[in-house]
């Protein structure tokens, strides 16, 4: 077991690999009632084809299965896990994204066996044809619910508008008709391949011994048998770095109309500390032009171009990246054409030094602030280290930055061919 | 156990509460103003919140002010209107870095507490008015967000149940307010609302971190103090008398999905001896994954994503919520109605009561390890006038009785069952 010391921030990360490859992380927050547990694969909806283990082929498997089978790991043959943890006080859940799925539960009492619990039930799958079959109707409920929201519409299109092939574009939990397609063999093709130790990350935060807690995981993991795998193949169409389409939308009973402005990230070129830096510097440029201090806000706010709706983020991961800016708008074709306008106009601007250090300073505190919530600790570090970075690296790298790096990065940042509007449309009355 | 301690000062037009803790890296400055819900003014007060926070005599416009909490290490300051009850609560929260961890000499926190103050007290003003073009914009983005509404079907269904079934009740009042008062609303006449709100709503200071007890009354004492206001409390509730008829009311909409919530009168509220047992029931019922609901509606019968019930604790209410294909709404309706006809016939076991009880206390205990769950926590006793101490809360929980349960069951009544469905109704 390794500790690594994060002394401007009072923090300290326990670090052990299992023999198994299960990459362990430890941090003791003594002062906080709460436990915060999460056990994630590096495994998502984008990793639809790949070859299974054991196998000399390449399968393409149905679309949401990833999410599916988080769905279904909760259910053994004999009881439903939820119960497992609610016996223990504990509340559990999970998420599947683009990259990974995980599995986390929180409480404040029973650690260990609670901790237990998250690697005995992600480690022990139970598909059967009849429980497979059940749960159709109920992700299908799930997917209806999105389908009404208008947001999420809106954040999907604009990935659809600016994404061609790549599997970045299907909805994290498929289609009505997908999931259809799904098998209890599918579950089990997916689950060995990708489940295996060597890809996945247990992170737990909050109040334990670290010691007694990394010895205890040891004998779990060593207790189970797993065999060496090789390097997991996962296959990826070729993507252009054009955007797939420059303009799209859907109509949808909403009473005021979204637009959205997608950029097309290129990361394929990033290695994860490049990946790291990107993001902050973006961030901080979006930040300085669209957050409410920003000239860029200001002017479509009191243009009545965009309300409090008004969002923008930057997301980069293995495989693909976007930026989107966007929100609920009266007048969408104007707010889109001025966004575009604005974010071509920002290689032509600088940002002063102070306006810098400003937005500096921001990013600083904004940071603090999530240090507050062990759910932000474990889960961004979690992401951050399956693309080779270190969460508590963030403040240094912050620090580092200057307004010359922000100038290099908005050189190459807006192309034409890599921008993409969507709208939501009100139905007409 | 860990439970940070309150200290309560009454000071001069303000109650301040102090929460010495060394859980957070930062300091969490939160303001409470009350007042009755009321008709009258309400889309005033709707409004206030983001009219305050756009400018200030010092920061006159919203790039300034802005500016201002950026170079502060991104302090974040936010405002709301809430309903608690039949109050109508103004909320402002700030949260800024603990200067311990800035390799900066600035003092960093009075700074941002001189701006709060000033968003509170010094707001941007000329000839008795706020500035125009704030007040106009604000309206427009309010005016947008009740329109709004009806785009998340969930909180829109809440809001329709509501309105059905609390109908002569100020709890039914929407706390984002009206548009037909928008025209008789200027600069002018906000501003006189707001002197008039800012002098007599009961206002209550949380500051929560690694503070010094002190220092924090000094510099709360600096930018708090208000010269008027009693500071007191008179209002008196509405209350429901005779019995209820239960109502079924079916709404459409172009929905995908229909929209059941099922509104019930719990007779119990924060404070009250059986409120212990119903946040137990409430655990058994509708609360977590394990409940009733979600293992009937959804792993049982496969009808929904989600089947949950809470319940508010001022106005005594439970709400059950579910999202259904149109064309099962008498199953899933039949279903929810059969677990509570289950509540009261005690069919649960007492290791169901026990898990409940473990979950609840693991709920709050999680909620208190958060500088604004705490805060939230507190306040619901301040304002039911009930100071109970965390560890007691706790052990009310942990004496809980099947036959408690059964007797808060019994209690419940059915009132409003309503449904959002599509334009076809699933038929």
């Amino acid at each position: 077991m390794e500790e690594l010391v994060y002394e401007q921030l009072n923090e300290s990360v326990f670090r052990e690999k299992m023999d198994n490859g299960l990459q362990v992380f430890l941090l003791s927050k003594p002062e906080l009632a709460k436990t915060y547990g999460i056990f994630t694969t590096n495994y998502g909806s984008i990793d639809q084809t790949f070859t299974p283990i054991g196998k000399n082929e390449k399968v393409t498997v149905p679309e949401g299965i990833a999410h599916f089978l988080e769905h279904k790991l909760f259910e053994k043959e004999d009881r439903d896990v939820f119960q497992d943890f609610t016996k223990l006080g504990a509340s559990a859940n999970a998420f599947t994204s683009f990259t990974k799925t995980a599995y986390l539960f929180s409480a404040t009492s029973q650690i260990e066996k609670n901790v237990e619990t998250l690697l005995d039930f992600v480690q022990d799958p139970y598909f059967s044809k009849e429980s497979v079959d059940k749960e159709k109707g109920i992700i299908a409920q799930e997917i209806k619910m999105y389908d009404d929201q208008p947001d999420w519409r809106a954040f999907f299109g604009t990935i659809q508008s600016l994404y061609e092939k790549h599997p970045v574009k299907v909805d994290i939990a498929g289609t009505v008709d997908s999931i259809q397609e799904i098998t209890k063999d599918d579950l089990y093709t997916c689950y060995e391949t990708f489940y295996h130790p060597s890809n996945m990350v247990l992170f737990v935060a909050g109040n334990f011994n670290p010691e007694e807690m990394m010895e205890q995981i040891r004998t779990n993991q060593d207790n189970k048998d797993f065999k060496e795998i090789p390097e997991i193949e996962r296959s990826y169409p070729d993507e252009p770095k054009s955007v797939a389409k420059a303009e799209g939308s859907i109509t949808m009973p909403v009473t005021t109309a979204k637009a959205m402005v997608g950029v097309k990230e290129d990361v394929s070129s990033l290695n994860g500390e490049e990946l790291l830096r990107a993001e902050l510097i973006s961030g901080m440029i979006l930040d300085f032009y669209f957050s409410r201090s920003g000239e860029f806000y200001d002017e479509l706010y009191q243009a009545d171009l965009i309300d409090d709706s008004f969002q923008f983020e930057t997301e980069l991961d293995r495989q693909f990246g976007f930026t989107i800016l966007g929100g609920d708008s009266r007048k969408p074709d104007e707010l889109a054409a001025r966004l575009k306008e604005m974010l071509h106009s920002i290689k032509e601007k600088k940002i002063s030094e102070e306006d810098f250090t400003r937005m500096k300073r921001k990013k600083i505190g904004q940071f603090m602030r999530a240090l507050n919530s062990l759910e932000f600790i474990a889960n961004q570090f979690t992401h951050y280290h399956t693309l080779g970075v270190d969460l508590f690296d963030v403040l240094p790298v912050i620090e580092s930055l200057s307004a010359e790096d922000a100038d290099q990065y908005v050189e190459h940042w807006i192309k034409d061919d890599r921008i993409s509007v969507f709208q939501v449309k009100p139905q007409e009355q | 156990m860990k439970i940070s301690k309150e200290t309560v000062v009454e000071k001069k037009g303000y109650r301040l509460h102090i929460l010495p803790s060394k859980k957070y890296k930062t300091i969490s400055i939160v303001a409470k103003l009350k007042a009755p819900m009321k008709r009258e003014g309400i889309t005033e007060r709707a409004l206030l919140p983001s009219v305050l926070q756009k400018a200030t005599q010092q920061l006159p416009n919203v790039r300034t002010l802005q500016s201002a909490l950026e170079n502060l290490y991104g302090t974040g300051f936010s405002s709301d209107g809430s309903k608690k009850g039949e109050n109508h609560v103004l909320s402002f929260r700030m949260e800024v870095v603990n200067e311990v961890y800035l390799k900066n000499q600035e003092p960093i926190l009075e700074n941002a507490l001189q701006i709060f103050s000033d968003v509170l007290f010094d707001p941007k003003v000329e000839n008795g008015a706020f500035d125009e073009s704030i007040v106009a914009r604000e309206k427009q983005t309010l005016e947008q967000k009740i329109k709004s509404i009806k785009d998340d079907k969930m909180s829109y269904a809440n809001m329709r149940l509501i309105d059905h079934m609390c109908k002569d009740e100020p709890y039914a009042l929407h706390v984002h307010g009206y548009l037909e008062d928008f025209e008789q609303i200027t600069a002018q006449t906000l501003y006189e609302y707001y002197q008039a709100m800012i002098n007599r709503d009961l206002l209550d200071v949380y500051i929560s971190g690694d503070v010094d007890q002190t220092e924090i009354e000094k510099l709360a004492d600096q930018y708090f103090t208000r010269d008027s206001s009693e500071n007191a409390d008179d209002h008196k509730h509405s209350e429901l008398t005779g019995s209820i008829e239960a109502k079924e009311i079916v709404e459409e909409d172009d929905v995908n999905q229909g929209k059941l919530h099922i509104g019930y009168r719990t007779n119990i509220k924060f404070g009250d001896p059986d409120y212990y047992a119903l946040q137990v029931f409430n655990g058994i019922y509708g609360g977590f994954p394990s409940s009733k609901l979600f293992m009937n509606v959804r792993e049982k019968h496969s009808l929904a994503y989600y089947a949950a019930s809470r319940f508010e604790s001022h106005k005594g209410l439970l709400l059950v919520f579910s999202g259904v294909d149109p064309k099962d709404y008498d199953q899933a309706k039949s279903i929810i109605l059969e677990q509570m006809k289950a509540m009261e016939s005690g069919d649960f076991t007492d290791d169901q009561v026990e898990d409940s009880k473990e979950q609840v206390i693991n709920q709050l205990q999680e909620t208190m390890d958060n500088a604004n769950g705490l805060i939230e926590v507190l306040y619901h006793q301040t304002l039911s006038g009930k100071d109970i101490p965390a560890e007691e809360l706790i052990e009310n929980i942990r004496n809980v009785k099947k036959e408690d349960i059964i007797k808060v069951a019994e209690k419940i009544q059915l009132d409003t069952i309503y449904f959002l469905t599509s334009q076809e109704g699933g038929e």
